[in-house]
């Protein structure tokens, strides 16, 4: 029953299952040694037509020829189009390395901003110009759905549960693996396949293009001369279970989820407030949550868009929120490599933070010049290994949706 | 482990085609009567397709003078008015910042229209497209200007799914409420008509109605001059390869306690009667059945088996009947 549960002491949270898909590849090992590197993934946008755009550009991901096995139908797994397959196969690789088996009741709680859009354009497009060619459409309204997505994970994986679709903006990913972890944490579950998932669509490249907000060129984060952002696709799911959970079945335990916090910028719609105030909120009550101090925090993935305001305001919130560490703090913006991914940026970006603290690294942005003045602290430029017991993760949105995760090294 | 405590609906809020407010929505409930339909022209068809809106309000609602919300989309108006209703005299503390606001959303379309008018837009020559429009096209729009309107700045989610979403915001509300991680938390589903909407559905139950229009609940923990107190929800019961669709509304139902005769409040009922406005319509069910329990029926049990996602169901009851209960059982307990 959602209401009313038992309530049990707070229980820790990790991570035993991982799965990655962005435009550096597919996996764990093929996206941290790119994050490693700070390699690039932009080029030509070839998912649609952007000749009459500003942006040219985008972090486009390979997708596999074929799809992992499952038990959806051929007829299904046919119909399911860039999202849903990305979620998909990040799903597979989280739930196969957690060594996980079907039940009955396995929460699915997913971030995303757009679920399948590409289906919901092609829906408007040939309503528009074949109205009469009814066909593929019950398909296409069925498959562009955000909740269609997480069922088909379920399908496909073979289990059942309460599907939660959180879409809070660029924050999504991030408030459901917070949701997630929040639902472990206070003893409501003991599992939860949570993460976030969005592909690159036309809709959403025109809109970031109307705003301004894209960048002509491969983006910046925290650069003096930044110019914009650069958009990305893919998804990442974590496996989540209870501490005790994982040890009694001696699972291989990838890190600890120790933070998560919340709050809402009122400021407007699109842009933050020029203090940063809900960062700041975030952040803090991230720390309250983890009960650690700043002095504790070894690295923090930034939201650090590359769009001015943005990397402004976390900036500013990143240098209250440190104080007087901040100048010893290790920050960077692995969008610099893979773009913006909108709803799959919070799960990604906590990968980022898993993999930086299991392998001992600093994810670089390489591609930055001059570092912004407003930024008093270390922004990791050359890829270099180091000694990280936690990591902190931003995600900024649209509407004012400000989350941070904690994750602490598991030894 | 200890257990949760009490969680109370001191507030309900409507915008329906009955039109703008509570008593409008559960004067048609009572009446139970199909509304009137009108027409909504589709582009390469002659015939047209069958809608309910919402009529406009009888005076200009002050909040739409807002910056935020005088371009905003039917749904943020909707989510807007149905909250303010909700909240009522509540609304002074939450803007002082004496009550912590959360502030769950749940959709199914969203701002769908504003997203349609943008696709053509770009479909016409991206380089002009409106950047007025594109913000109001995300999800969580009409959260964020709510949030804004009543200067909120604390957890705030957008939900979305079929009908059932809105029953899981209750849920997510009860549980941030119990963590004392707000002090209050309205819950809103909120849809708007487009034709792009309603020919999918058509596509799907051809002679059912969209409709449009926002519910909304308002939750304290506090038990003093609630309305109904919020009795249980179901598990969610996904409609999955592994559970069809009859299979999660039998085991949903199973979770439900009996009621009495007049207690049982579908969706259905809310279906027939406004139309299929998803997220609306679950909530418009929840709140003529809370405020049958404030009217002094109780207790009331409400059933959302959702169009395609999930089966789930909850219970609200006189708010203190449970409190009774378990007052009895500490007593009980200590004894």
């Amino acid at each position: 029953m959602l209401f009313p549960r038992t309530q049990t002491g707070s229980r820790r949270v990790v991570v035993t299952g991982a799965g990655i898909v962005t435009a550096l590849g597919a996996g764990w090992a093929a996206n941290a040694a790119g994050f490693r590197a700070g390699r690039t993934a932009f080029r030509p946008v070839t998912l649609f037509d952007v000749s009459r755009q500003r942006a040219k550009i985008a972090a486009e991901t390979d997708l596999p020829m074929r799809l992992p096995p499952s038990s959806l139908s051929p007829n299904h797994a046919k119909r399911l189009a860039r999202a849903s397959k990305m979620l998909l196969l990040a799903a597979h690789q989280a739930w196969t390395q957690s060594g996980w088996r079907a039940q009955d009741d396995l929460p699915v709680v997913v971030g995303t901003t757009s679920g399948e859009m590409s289906l919901g354009e092609t829906y408007l497009r040939d309503g528009l110009a074949f109205p009469r060619a009814r066909r593929h459409q019950p398909s296409r309204v069925t498959h562009y759905q955000a909740q269609q997505q997480g069922l088909d994970v379920c399908s496909a994986l073979g289990f059942s549960g309460p599907i939660t679709i959180i879409s809070n903006a660029c924050a999504s990913g991030a408030n459901a693996i917070g949701h997630a972890s929040d639902l472990i944490r206070r003893g409501r579950s003991e599992r939860v396949l949570a993460g976030g998932y969005d592909a690159l669509s036309q809709l959403t490249f025109a809109g970031f293009d109307s705003l301004q907000a894209l960048s002509a060129a491969p983006c910046r984060p925290f650069d003096a001369a930044r110019d914009g952002l650069t958009l990305g696709e893919g998804a990442a799911v974590l496996a989540l279970e209870s501490a005790d959970v994982a040890r009694r079945r001696g699972a291989e335990i990838l890190g600890e989820i120790i933070g998560y916090g919340a709050a809402t910028d009122t400021h407007h719609l699109t842009q933050p407030h020029p203090e940063g105030r809900a960062a700041l909120a975030a952040m803090n009550a991230a720390c309250l949550c983890a009960r650690i101090t700043p002095e504790e925090v070894d690295y923090i993935n930034a939201h650090g868009t590359a769009t001015p305001q943005n990397d402004a305001t976390e900036a500013a919130a990143i240098n209250r929120w440190a104080g007087a560490t901040a100048s010893k703090m290790p920050v960077s913006s692995t969008k610099s490599s893979i773009g913006h991914l909108l709803g799959a940026a919070g799960a990604v970006e906590a990968l980022v933070c898993l993999m930086a603290l299991r392998e001992q690294f600093f994810p670089p942005q390489t591609s930055l010049e001059q570092a912004d003045a407003a930024c008093r602290f270390q922004i990791v430029r050359q890829p270099r290994d180091g000694r990280l017991q936690v990591a902190m993760s931003n995600s900024f949105g649209f509407g004012g949706a400000n989350a941070t995760l904690i994750f602490r090294r598991w030894q | 482990m200890n257990g949760a405590p009490g969680i109370f609906v001191h507030g309900t809020g409507a915008v329906s085609p009955a039109g703008w407010g509570v008593e409008k929505l559960c004067g048609a409930w009572r009446e139970n009567h199909p509304l009137p339909v009108q027409e909504l022209a589709r582009p390469g068809w002659d015939s047209k397709l069958k809608v309910r809106h919402v009529p406009p309000p009888a005076t200009r609602p002050e909040f739409l003078a807002h910056p935020r919300l005088r371009r905003s989309t039917a749904v943020a108006q909707y989510t807007v008015a149905a909250a303010l209703e909700a909240i009522g005299a509540d609304a002074a503390e939450i803007r002082s910042g004496q009550l912590q606001l959360g502030v769950v959303v749940c959709v199914l379309s969203g701002g769908v229209t504003y997203s349609r008018r943008f696709y053509e837009e770009v479909l016409r020559d991206p380089s002009t497209a409106s950047p007025l429009l594109f913000p109001e096209t995300v999800f969580n729009s009409p959260a964020s200007h709510l949030a804004s309107f009543i200067n909120s700045d604390a957890l705030n989610y957008t939900l979305v799914g079929d009908g059932g979403a809105f029953l899981q915001g209750l849920a997510l509300a009860a549980d941030w409420l119990a963590d004392e991680r707000v002090n209050a938390c309205v819950v809103v589903g909120a849809e708007e008509n487009d034709w792009i909407v309603s020919d999918a559905l058509d596509l799907f139950a051809h002679e059912t109605v969209h409709a449009a229009g926002a519910g909304a609940i308002y939750l304290k923990t506090a038990a003093s001059g609630a309305a109904a107190e919020l009795g249980r929800i179901t598990d969610a019961f996904s409609f999955t390869g592994r559970q069809n669709r009859a299979e999660a509304v039998r085991q949903m139902r199973a979770q439900l306690p009996a009621c009495a005769p007049g207690g049982l409040f579908s969706i259905e009922q809310a279906r027939a009667i406004f139309g299929e406005a998803f997220t609306a319509s679950a909530a418009w069910t929840c709140v003529a059945a809370c405020e049958a329990v404030r009217r002094g029926k109780a207790p009331s049990v409400v059933s959302v088996p959702g169009r395609h996602q999930q089966a789930i169901g909850a219970q609200f009851v006189k708010a203190n009947d449970l409190a009774c209960a378990r007052r009895d059982k500490s007593a009980a307990c200590a004894a």
